[in-house]
């Protein structure tokens, strides 16, 4: 076989060139500073532009100059970096321009550590910085799916014009596993209408968030309204585990969503009919999957590594608080499999006296972890 | 002169030069005339830029960045592509755009809050980068457009709203000097300081600002244009008080200067072309399209393996060998480091996962397979060992017993390791046994794994083959 091991950081360098992506621009921040590495050593061994920037903030607004003139441009960063990064992010939505933000999420709030968390959740997936605007949210949960969603957030990006984002933590990033490589290159067309590129053709364009008439800032805000519902239409991807006849449904994105699954076999072998509901796009969250699952009366345990905020998207969706549960980890654990599984367990009113959940992990908790 | 001819003359003589649009439809009202109040001196700057512009024939090739500030709507003006950018972040936007379209002219064009307070971390790393923008910088030394506060360039004892008994050095420092300051970088071809006070000296700053955009038409890297502009609005000045300003306050603590004229020396930056063809990727990455790619079903009951030990023992480079050997028998594996704190000599492990199947988390907590290189490593995750599992440490580490279904066992692998005359081939010993406890994987994928982990280090090859070939040979004799 030619698949190669390959760490999650790496994946997202090889998934964004070979979607033609032609300008990588970052700033070093740990758990994301792999892909910086890789993108520095193989984008110029093409050709290809790398710049290492002064700040996130400069980051981004390369990425917004670098769109403008129709390429394909990414950067990469980690909570404290999207932070300082949002000021772009609704620029970029505001002057409806493609754009991939790869967020390796570390654990804060504040400078936090290093270790892997989900709490950015609200931050990307809401769109964290001012206005009406949002991201588009995909959520890989395997090295393969590092390499292909990037891949795919090209083409969404593109498509619609919009900032997307890459969510991922700090595990994917780091583990490796096999990969299989894209089938072939996006060799970029760069005909994109809108694009000033320096040249005769593209003289009369504008690239601009500015809208002086009240009025016509109003459109501009609904028809960004129209394009997120068309998103929510068309772009909606989720991946089910044993759904079918589940009572209870597991909803979980990322690395929580590797160990989710391990826990719904697990609890399978006990015969109990546990699944396993992934979305793969948070933005556009698939409101109409959870709502008829809701519907058919499961139980939702929301697993993620933050304070509930997926867990709130799912209350949301399903159009009911109630039978919808938590379980989480944050300060960069991972989430155990006990800890799903004494859920589980508890709602299914069965006793196992084998979970111990006095103790926390000792093994990830590590001193002087910060970057 | 007739009527007629004498209307094409006032024509030709009011005309805007060709790279700034005769009306400014994007504007909205009043197209005809410009949004800046009168007297002030963006107008002018505008319009000398755009006659260098037509005067080099570049008008197609430039784009102009509008910044936040007076000069937020440049846009509506100049005929040439137009981006809009946050306030102080032109010079980054400038740095992409220059990237993606090398042929691009790029010009930035900011205030003194925009340019030397909010973006000024930007605009001294682009200048330090040396990259193929012009920088217009104007300098009226207040916020214009936000109603005439304390810019970073106000001048001591000068009033404005915000230092309102004039600018005190001791509670709001000193005026900023930036040609001074980024002429204390090597990498700006062109910098110089200019003044809008009076004819001649607009003439002077036309030179300089044709210097500038040379300097780009010819692709040799950075140039900066600051210009001394007033703002009679905002100081409240006619016409006269503004110019007299400019001559004897702003002049004096900006002296108007070139600092820097490399334009006839500077050799152009050059920059590659994008290169996207499958081709050229597939070989910077390895990849060998003649074998099949995917996953191969071969029945077996999913191995969960602990390498542990301190950072630098080659814990996690030998957790990677076994899940490149699982790799390229088209297993399903995963290999996941505790990261982090290794790198600064601490404890260190790696779990590794190999199955038929779609492999859940990633994280091995149930070990059938622990190999251990240190003590605590070892009485941290035996307690971890299925019962029916296997512990395999390094028999340096002493004694260790278990009361439960484990089988034990103690390996001299430093000692096979130096056998061979390499102490740090230790990990590959212990991987050598691997290969003959239980049939997970063949030891030839266990070699050509060591070939391909090595690969850049070929001398440590052969030695480390011999070492897992020696590990096997220990096991079978000893178990
Ligand atoms: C992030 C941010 N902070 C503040 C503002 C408000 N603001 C608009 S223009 C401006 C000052 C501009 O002054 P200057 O750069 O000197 O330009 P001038 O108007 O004098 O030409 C400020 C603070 C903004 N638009 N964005
Ligand atoms: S406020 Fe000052 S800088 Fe702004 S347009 Fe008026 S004169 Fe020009
Ligand atoms: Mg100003």
């Amino acid at each position: 076989m030619s698949n190669q091991m390959v760490k999650g950081n790496t994946a997202v360098v090889i998934g964004a060139m070979y979607a033609g992506c032609d300008c990588f621009f970052g700033y070093p921040i740990t758990p994301a500073s792999e892909i910086l590495h890789e993108a520095s050593k193989y984008f110029p061994m093409v050709g290809r532009n790398f710049v290492q920037a002064e700040s996130e903030e400069a980051s981004i607004n390369m990425v917004y100059g670098a769109s403008g003139t129709g390429h394909r441009v990414m950067t990469s960063s980690s909570g404290p970096g999207i932070s300082l990064m949002q000021e772009g992010f609704t620029f970029l939505a505001g002057a409806e321009l493609p754009a991939v933000i790869v967020d390796i999420m570390r654990a804060g709030p504040g400078l936090g550590n290093i270790g892997p968390e989900q709490g950015d959740y609200n931050q990307v997936v809401k769109g964290g910085g001012h206005g009406n605007y949002k991201n588009i949210v995909l959520a890989p949960n395997s090295v393969q799916e590092m390499c292909d969603l990037t891949m795919k957030a090209f083409e969404l990006a593109d498509k619609w014009r919009n900032p997307v984002v890459v969510l991922a933590d700090g595990t994917l990033g780091q583990m490796a596993e096999p990969l299989v490589f894209p089938e072939k290159a996006i060799e970029p067309k760069n005909d994109k209408p809108w694009a000033v590129k320096g040249n005769a053709e593209t003289m009369g364009n504008l690239i601009t968030s500015i809208y002086n008439d009240f009025n016509d800032l109003e459109d501009f805000n609904f028809k960004l309204q129209e394009k997120y519902a068309k998103i929510e239409a068309e772009e909606v991807i989720y991946d089910e585990y044993q759904v079918d006849d589940a009572d209870i449904v597991l909803v979980s994105f990322g690395i929580s969503s590797r160990i989710a699954r391990s826990a719904v076999d697990k609890s399978r072998e006990k015969g109990l009919k546990v699944g396993l509901l992934r979305p793969i796009t948070l933005s556009p969250f698939p409101v109409d999957r959870v709502k008829e699952l809701a519907d058919k009366g499961v139980s939702f345990i929301s697993v993620e590594m933050s304070n509930g905020q997926l867990l709130a998207d799912v209350q949301f969706a399903a159009l009911r608080k109630d039978d919808t549960h938590l379980v989480n980890r944050m300060g960069g654990n991972l989430i155990e499999l006990k800890h799903i599984l004494a859920k589980i367990y508890e709602i299914a009113g069965i006793d196992d006296e084998d979970i111990d959940l006095s103790e926390r992990s000792e093994e990830k908790a590590s001193p002087n972890i910060i970057d | 002169m007739s009527d007629n001819k004498n209307k094409d003359y006032e024509l030709q003589v009011r005309r805007n030069p060709q790279s700034l649009l005769e009306e400014y439809p994007r504007k909205g009202t009043n197209i005809q005339s410009t949004h800046y109040c009168a007297g002030c001196g963006h107008g002018i700057l505008h319009k000398l830029i755009a006659e260098c512009m037509d005067e080099l024939g570049i008008q197609e090739r430039c784009v102009m960045i509008s910044p936040v500030g007076c000069s937020v709507y440049a846009y509506f003006y100049f005929n040439c592509g137009n981006f809009q950018t946050a306030h102080g972040r032109a010079p980054a936007v400038a740095t992409g755009i220059s990237r993606a379209e090398d042929n691009a002219i790029v010009m930035s064009y900011q205030g003194d809050g925009d340019l030397a307070s909010i973006g000024l971390n930007e605009t001294l790393q682009a200048a330090n980068r040396g990259e193929k923008i012009a920088v217009f910088f104007v300098n009226n030394t207040v916020y214009g457009m936000t109603g005439g506060q304390m810019a970073p360039t106000t001048l001591i004892g000068e009033k404005t709203v915000t230092c309102q008994t004039g600018r005190d050095p001791d509670y709001a420092g000193h005026p900023t000097h930036m040609c001074e300051l980024i002429n204390t970088l090597k990498a700006p071809v062109y910098i110089e300081r200019v003044s809008l006070a009076n004819p001649l000296k607009i003439r002077l700053a036309k030179y300089a600002i044709k210097q500038a955009l040379t300097v780009q038409k010819e692709g040799k890297g950075y140039s900066f244009v600051e210009v001394l502009s007033p703002c009679p609005t905002n100081l409240k000045q006619d016409v006269a008080s503004a110019q007299k300003f400019i001559e004897e306050q702003m002049e004096k603590e900006f002296p108007v200067k070139n600092f820097r004229n490399n334009l006839y020396t500077k050799e152009p930056v050059k920059r590659p072309a994008s290169d996207f063809s499958t081709e050229s990727l597939d070989k910077i990455f390895n990849v060998n399209r003649g074998e099949g790619t995917g996953y191969v079903d071969d029945e077996m009951e999913p191995v969960s393996i602990k390498v542990s030990g301190f950072g630098g023992q080659g814990v996690l480079s030998a957790g990677l060998t076994i899940a490149q050997a699982a790799c390229a028998e088209g297993k399903h594996v995963s290999w996941y480091p505790s990261y982090g704190p290794e790198q600064r000599g601490g404890k260190s492990n790696c779990s590794v996962v190999i199955s038929n199947e779609t492999i859940g988390t990633p994280v091995v907590d149930d070990i059938d397979i622990l190999i251990a290189l240190n003590k605590p490593s070892l009485e941290q995750f035996s307690q971890d060992v299925k019962e029916g599992g296997v512990i395999l440490y390094d028999a340096k580490i002493g004694e260790f017993e278990t009361n439960r279904d484990v089988k034990v066992i103690a390996m001299p692998c430093v000692d096979i390791a130096e056998e061979h005359g390499n102490a740090r081939t230790a990990n590959t010993a212990l991987l050598g046994a691997l290969t003959e406890l239980g049939d997970v994987l063949k030891r030839e994928s266990y070699e050509n794994a060591i070939r391909e982990m090595f690969a850049s280090k070929p001398k440590v090859i052969d030695v480390n083959i011999e070492v897992l070939e020696a590990g096997a040979e220990w096991i079978k004799n000893n178990s």
